[in-house]
């Protein structure tokens, strides 16, 4: 196969950006048939692009990380004084990971989508959303310089907004899409800052060119320079908002508002991962600063564990799926934060496999049960939609850490290097992510138990009138409240449409063997991945040492030790869930106030609204009642009332009277002759 | 003897103007006025502009003075009456004249030194006299205005008529 | 051998003068009869600076402003008359027509 020119990586994000303009401006008289095609199209050719690519870039050798920059000839971006800014790409082995999910996965997406919303209002505008949003992950993972990449990163959050509120006439979803996007807007100042700092210490906002800097300047990290740690920080503020980390994790359960192909490309397999590549990608940064790379793993294993102990008590499939999303992100960041950048990078990828399957797998639940979400009301599946049932099983075994499914080798591999690292804090970092790792495995064999085992209980539903809510939601573009009439039994429960069902298998498939890439030498594999980064890493994996000196047989009883635990969530969530019952709910009675904490999601929400939100809304109103009204209103209010006042005082003088013209007449004159005689005295150095 | 002169129909000239504004019958003012003209006509004559003197005294207090009479006689305008005025002309008018007065005297007291002095008659180029010298100005450097002027007359003279007609 | 500032003097006398009996007087005509005294003491400046500059432009000058007086006056007061005729009064605080 012939290598491919450089200069054709601009259409992997052109692509889809063609695909916008041609559906978002023609989509709404053109056949749904004809919209659908144009999006597959151009996410199609996107995919197979990179996938030539990739074979380029493997037979002509890795270039080590960011050194094939490639530059639209003669485009000058920002060029002033101080500060040069080209629209650059840069290409390598991380980037082509990263690009491989977005397109692959996207493409896979796509074609879900085709089927579950091909009954929804606004086809056309999902897709063309749907496209522009490829083309801002595309230029935000391909970007060679830090404000390419934020273009993207704003891009991707715009995307994010609008189609979270894609049913924009319901309430709670045009306002998730708010919360989301004003969420990551304080990220995003974080990440303003940083590149301004950046601008200043360095000069340059290219990756080539700070990491080559700071390389020439070790000295910069012996002396403890205050900059570098800051900077990192503030990148990490912008990836805590972008990938739901604490403390800006809010807006993702709120997000599950948007359509389920949305939930799962953007809030789970690419969007909210742009945050840890990010990370990944200024890996020196970090690691000249110690300090940042122990808040980066604090943070990462807070939210991990935080989020699972909220995920476990929730009744929303698709809440469940976003806190177990947030707590999966959190592990890539404890990843990044003890230095093992390729281990997370491969958590990224397996996690985008099966949380894009588990999603997608729950939206077909979803719509056999006809808009029902809440696990109450679910059970006894397995027979009815049994490829649904497999494909999801696949992908529950995989979050869960089961070998040989993908999730096992990803989080034992981050385990492993956490429980290594030379981070003072391991051991506690260690047991705070093997808890997190059997909290998972509980509470997602929890839904699996709850949704496909049992009794259902979906007919019960109907008599309560959540049916009917449930009807409300799912065809919530027309708010229509109306019942669904032939629904509402077990009988109407069927699979959904072979073009729902294939990429549930595919994603499966992935979920399976998509882990085997990593498969670490303790276990007979060769870490095929790490070593596809090493290129990228090279310098940046701190715990490489101690990992080469422990050796085999510390991995080996430390993923025995987990593969133990995720047993222990399975078989706790087999009690509670299908041998008894009404144990969960007995447990729940007896501890009534940590029952209700967890439940209301430790009441962050609350607090925010509290000590954040209600402050800033009073100065606003105070704000708007003194500059608004007094201000603004005020000065164009007294520009009308000076110019009534001095067009009545005007008005006045034309009374009509002839003497008191002359009388103005006496005094013009006066003036003028005046001026004749004393205005040379004016004119004076002139 | 040019300053005696001068003296004389200075105040004759200043008296009459104070007469025209302190008189309350209209025609007191007009004759006033015809007194002004009269004296002006020979400090015209002591400047040595013959022929100036000459036309003040029949077109302007000859005829268009004579108009003046003729009107206020028409019209049996009597005296004034102590009606209310306008505020302003008062205390802004008076102001401004004062303050004209004040400004052009200041200029010709301080540049009495370029302006010289005036000798009585004709001065202006011996061999010639005034009214040679003026028509001989007046139909050949400055024709078109001359000309101009006698339109203006027409004009003037059919609007008139046209505005003092009766309705019909 | 009057010096020239003297008849420039009297000449601004003349025409502070007229524009006071502009703004006192309250009868049409009179104020009429203000405005050429204004003018007559314009003409004789204009005489004192030609005899002053030994042109006879400035002379020229007023036979002008004669004229054009003479054209001026007529004009006036044909208008005066037709206003009386419709208002009945030369008292010029009552034509305000032109009240705002």
């Amino acid at each position: 196969m012939n290598p491919m020119p450089w200069s054709a990586t601009f259409f992997i994000p052109l692509l889809p950006f063609a695909g916008f303009l041609i559906n978002g401006t023609l989509g709404r008289r053109l056949p749904r048939v004809v919209v659908s095609t144009v999006a597959l199209l151009f996410t199609a050719l996107p995919a197979a692009l990179v996938a030539w690519l990739w074979k380029t870039m493997c037979a002509t050798g890795a270039p080590s990380s960011v050194e094939s920059t490639i530059h639209p000839s003669g485009f000058d971006w920002i060029n002033i004084t101080g500060l040069h800014i080209d629209f650059a790409f840069a290409v390598d082995h991380l980037t082509l990971i990263m690009l491989a999910v977005v397109t692959g996965v996207g493409f896979i997406i796509h074609i879900y989508s085709v089927g579950y919303m091909a009954h929804e209002e606004g086809y056309w505008r999902f897709f063309a959303y749907l496209n522009l949003f490829m083309f801002f992950m595309s230029l935000l993972v391909l970007a060679a310089n830090f404000l390419l990449l934020f273009v993207g990163w704003e891009g991707v959050g715009l995307c994010s907004y609008l189609l979270i509120g894609f049913y924009f006439k319901k309430y709670s979803a045009a306002s998730a899409g708010k919360k989301a996007f004003i969420v990551n807007r304080i990220g995003d100042f974080g990440f303003l800052l940083a590149m301004f700092l950046l601008i200043v210490h360095f000069g340059s906002l290219d990756f080539k060119e700070i990491f080559s800097i700071l390389a020439q300047n070790p000295e910069w990290q012996q002396q403890g320079a205050h900059f570098l740690p800051t900077i990192a920080l503030l990148l990490l503020l912008g990836a805590a908002g972008k990938s739901a980390q604490i403390p800006l994790y809010i807006w993702l359960p709120d997000a599950m508002e948007g359509p389920t192909p949305v939930s799962a490309l953007i809030h789970a397999a690419t969007m909210v991962t742009a945050g840890v590549y990010m990370v990944a990608r200024c890996h020196p940064l970090f690691n000249s600063s110690p300090l940042a790379l122990t808040v980066v793993a604090l943070v990462g294993a807070a939210t991990a564990i935080f989020a699972a102990s909220i995920g476990m008590v929730q009744h929303d499939i698709k809440r469940v799926l976003a806190y177990s999303t947030i707590s999966q992100l959190g592990y890539m960041f404890l990843a990044c934060g003890v230095g093992a950048y390729a281990a997370g990078i491969f958590h990224l990828l397996t996690h985008s496999f099966f949380k894009a399957l588990l999603f997608l797998a729950a939206g077909s639940v979803i719509h056999a049960l006809h808009g029902q979400q809440d696990m109450r009301w679910m059970g006894g599946l397995r027979t009815r939609t049994p490829l649904t049932f497999w494909t999801m099983s696949a992908g529950v075994f995989a979050i869960a850490g089961i070998p040989p499914f993908a999730g096992f080798f990803s989080k034992d591999e981050i385990l492993y290097r956490t429980f290594t690292s030379p981070n003072p804090l391991h051991i506690v970092l260690w047991l705070v992510g093997l808890l997190t790792a059997g909290m998972t495995s509980f509470y997602m064999f929890r839904l699996w138990f709850k949704t496909f085992f049992g009794e259902p209980r979906f007919d019960e539903s109907a008599s309560l009138d959540l049916h009917g809510a449930a009807v409300h939601a799912r065809s919530s573009s027309t708010l229509t409240l109306e019942a669904d009439d032939q629904g509402g039994t077990m009988h109407s429960v069927h699979e959904s449409s072979w073009i729902m069902l294939l990429p549930l298998v595919l994603l499966a498939i992935l979920s399976v063997a998509g882990g085997w890439v990593g498969i670490p030498a303790a276990l007979g594999g060769n870490n095929q991945i790490e070593h596809f980064l090493d290129p990228v890493f090279a310098n940046g994996t701190a715990g490489e040492g101690i990992a080469a000196m422990t050796g085999h047989g510390l991995e080996l009883v430390l993923a025995v030790i987990s593969v133990l635990v995720a047993l222990v969530g399975f078989y706790i969530a087999y009690v509670f869930y299908y041998e008894k019952p009404g144990t969960a709910a007995a447990l729940a009675e007896r501890n009534k106030a940590a029952y209700s904490l967890v439940k209301n999601k430790y009441w962050v929400d609350e607090l925010y609204g509290a000590f954040l939100i209600t402050p800033m809304l009073m100065f606003t109103r105070i704000s708007e009642l003194i500059v608004d009204h007094g201000l603004v209103d005020g000065s164009g209010a007294a520009a009308g009332a000076t110019t009534r006042g001095l067009a009545w005082l005007t008005r006045k003088q034309i009374s009509g009277n002839i003497r008191s013209y002359a009388g103005w007449l006496a005094i013009g004159a006066a003036a003028v002759i005046a001026l004749m005689i004393f205005g040379n005295v004016l004119k004076g150095p002139l | 003897m040019q300053l005696a002169l001068f003296i004389v129909f200075g105040a004759l000239a200043l008296g009459g103007a104070l007469n025209l504004l302190l008189q309350r019958h209209p025609i007191h003012s007009a004759l006033s006025l015809v007194v002004v003209m009269m004296s002006l006509a020979v400090l015209y004559w002591s400047l040595g502009a013959e022929f100036l003197a000459a036309a003040q005294v029949i077109v302007y207090s000859g005829a268009i003075m004579v108009l003046f009479v003729f009107v206020i006689m028409l019209l049996n305008a009597g005296k004034e009456e102590h009606t209310q005025g306008s505020r302003v002309a008062y205390s802004v008018g008076f102001p401004g004249a004062a303050a004209i007065f004040c400004l052009l005297s200041f200029v010709f007291l301080s540049e009495r030194g370029a302006l010289q002095s005036s000798n009585i008659g004709g001065d202006l180029s011996s061999a010639v006299d005034n009214i040679a010298q003026v028509s001989a100005t007046l139909f050949t450097r400055q024709l078109l205005p001359f000309e101009v002027t006698s339109i203006l007359i027409l004009v003037a003279i059919v609007g008139a008529v046209v505005l003092a007609r009766r309705e019909q | 051998m009057v010096p020239t500032a003297y008849y420039l003097i009297l000449a601004a006398m003349l025409f502070s003068i007229g524009i006071a009996a502009f703004l006192i007087k309250r009868n049409v005509i009179t104020i009429f009869i203000s405005i050429e005294l204004m003018l007559n003491a314009v003409n004789l400046t204009f005489v004192a600076f030609a005899h002053m500059w030994h042109q006879v432009s400035g002379q020229i000058f007023v036979f002008f402003v004669m004229v054009v007086a003479a054209a001026e006056a007529a004009v006036g007061l044909a208008i005066i008359l037709s206003i009386f005729r419709t208002r009945q009064t030369l008292n010029v605080d009552e034509i305000d027509l032109m009240k705002s």
